[in-house]
């Protein structure tokens, strides 16, 4: 399949720590990778520098062989925080970028209407984003981000801040939405079940300095049905990626007390 | 009472009123009483005698008239430079460098002291008045609008950025819609201000306003008539005051939501 983002030798440093080390990772159309790692391992550096939020300090990111320069409209992100724009509608919210896009509004609000109804939020519209729960909240910057088509979607741990329930209930929404489009997905976690659950492939991320130690092909077949967790591959793969993350975590912790 | 519980709004205007019924009561209860002279202070129903007085037959609404004229035109004077150039300054760091610190400096000035100069430069006309409320409220409204500008959510901004914003509409679009609630408020408190200014205008060098009929009523101990004008002044400002909350609720619904 062809290749959409190339991550080589990325290394960010910040005054004297070393957050991110000689990152290489390749991601081809249609892929959902999830990215997995302890707290502080340089996990979302790489994704706010692919969303060129922040710059590394050496090596390269190219998106479909472009160099990627700053943040634009082609890399859509889901933050962790809720980034709705308080003083727009649920409606408005997901025209942002459209809005940018200069579509006629006719335009504008059959693309936003689309989405809103994806993300399960007809009726909505016109709701202020303080008015809707953590999990509504997280579906419209979902929406919102999906509205404006962009070439991938990154996602800093975006259900990261939901209750248990409403976070299981958001990953099938997700991965239902993936299913059906297939839009390229780099999606940070620290979450194991999440991780498999929703990608095609699982990166493992190592303690600071964060480098991939771990690169594994999900083969659960789809669409798939939450019921897929208690199969016995689902908890071959979850062993194998925790016993791999468990040792980061501690990795970590030794080198906090170390400090 | 526990701390911090809430009050029902009915007790809430009980109790608002009480307070104003208890200080005109120990009010009329001094002077009716005979503990205090007339000619320090003038009981509550002269003081309503001769404020009628003032508004039919002395021609008083005039110079309210001119009072609040002076205080809207040297705040508009002063909002409509303090905006873009507060919007230009929280937005643009070098733009905040530059003019910051003499600001800093200008607003510690007391605007009366200027009163001497304005009078050798403006005379003792509209302008001189004009430009004291100018003075009083201009530098302190560009800090006030900068720092709120400039603490702008750095998650939004970036979030507005994913979704293919440039710099211009960031401040178009993010920018100043997040912080006009926040600006509308600071709008709110500095017209406040300009009132304490106008006053201390009107009694140098006046020849109409209700600062200057303060200072006439000194001269003749009139201490009923400088009572009514002050609350006059109380009045206008409370009304003020509360046209512009209704304003900015109005204009700002979603500002009020979830506080």
């Amino acid at each position: 399949m062809a290749r959409i983002l190339s991550i080589r030798g990325v290394e960010r440093r910040f005054d004297t720590t070393l957050a991110l080390q000689s990152t290489d990772l390749e991601v081809a159309e249609n892929d959902f990778i999830t990215i997995l790692g302890p707290s502080g391992c340089g996990k979302s550096t790489l994704l706010r520098i692919v969303a060129g939020l922040d710059t590394q300090t050496a090596g390269e990111v190219t998106l479909d062989a472009k160099r990627i320069q700053g943040p634009g409209a082609d890399r859509g992100m889901v933050f962790q925080s809720y980034t709705l724009f308080p003083w727009l509608s649920v409606l408005d919210n997901v025209c942002f970028g459209l809005v940018e896009r200069g579509l006629p509004r006719a335009q504008q609000l059959e693309i936003a209407h689309g989405f809103i109804a994806k993300v399960g939020l007809k009726g909505f519209e016109q709701h202020y984003p303080k008015q809707l729960s953590g999990g509504m909240q997280q579906r419209t910057a979902i929406a919102r981000a999906l509205a404006n088509d962009p070439r991938m979607l990154l996602m800093d741990e975006p259900f990261g801040a939901l209750d248990h329930q409403t976070r299981e209930l958001m990953q099938e929404l997700l991965l239902g939405i993936w299913e059906e489009q297939r839009k390229t997905v780099l999606f940070v976690t620290h979450d194991i079940d999440e991780a498999i659950f929703m990608a095609s492939r699982v990166v493992v991320m190592s303690a600071r300095p964060g480098r991939i130690k771990l690169d594994r092909e999900v083969a659960l077949p789809h669409p798939r049905h939450y019921s897929v967790k208690t199969t016995p591959e689902f908890a071959e793969l979850k062993a194998e990626l925790t016993e791999a993350v468990r040792v980061e975590v501690r990795a970590a912790q030794q080198a906090a007390a170390a400090a | 009472m526990k701390p911090l519980a809430p009050i029902a709004p009915g007790l809430r205007v009980v109790l608002g009123t009480a307070f104003f019924v208890v200080f005109v009561a120990a009010w009329a209860a001094a002077t009716f009483g005979g503990f205090v002279s007339p000619t320090f202070l003038a009981d509550p129903l002269t003081m309503l005698r001769s404020g009628w007085v003032l508004l039919t037959q002395m021609n008083f609404g005039y110079d309210i008239g001119m009072t609040v004229w002076r205080v809207l035109g040297g705040f508009v004077m002063a909002a409509a430079i303090a905006l873009p150039l507060g919007i230009a300054m929280g937005a643009y760091k070098p733009v905040e460098a530059f003019f910051e610190p003499f600001i800093s400096f200008s607003r510690y000035l007391p605007a009366s002291a200027f009163i001497p100069l304005l009078i050798l430069w403006a005379g003792i006309g509209e302008v001189q008045k004009l430009l004291l409320i100018f003075i009083g409220s201009f530098f302190n409204l560009v800090l006030m609008i900068a720092v709120i500008v400039g603490n702008t959510r750095r998650d939004l901004v970036e979030a507005a950025y994913t979704l293919g914003v440039k710099d211009a509409s960031l401040i178009r679009r993010v920018l100043i819609p997040g912080a006009a609630p926040e600006i509308a408020e600071a709008l709110r408190m500095v017209l406040g201000w300009a009132w304490t200014y106008v006053i201390v205008a009107e009694l140098i060098g006046a020849s109409s306003g209700i600062g200057h009929m303060i200072t006439d009523s000194q001269a003749l101990l009139a201490t009923d008539q400088i009572i009514f004008g002050i609350i006059v002044i109380g009045l206008i400002g409370l009304a003020s005051d509360l046209a512009f909350k209704w304003a900015n609720a109005r204009l700002y619904p979603w500002a009020a939501l979830g506080r």
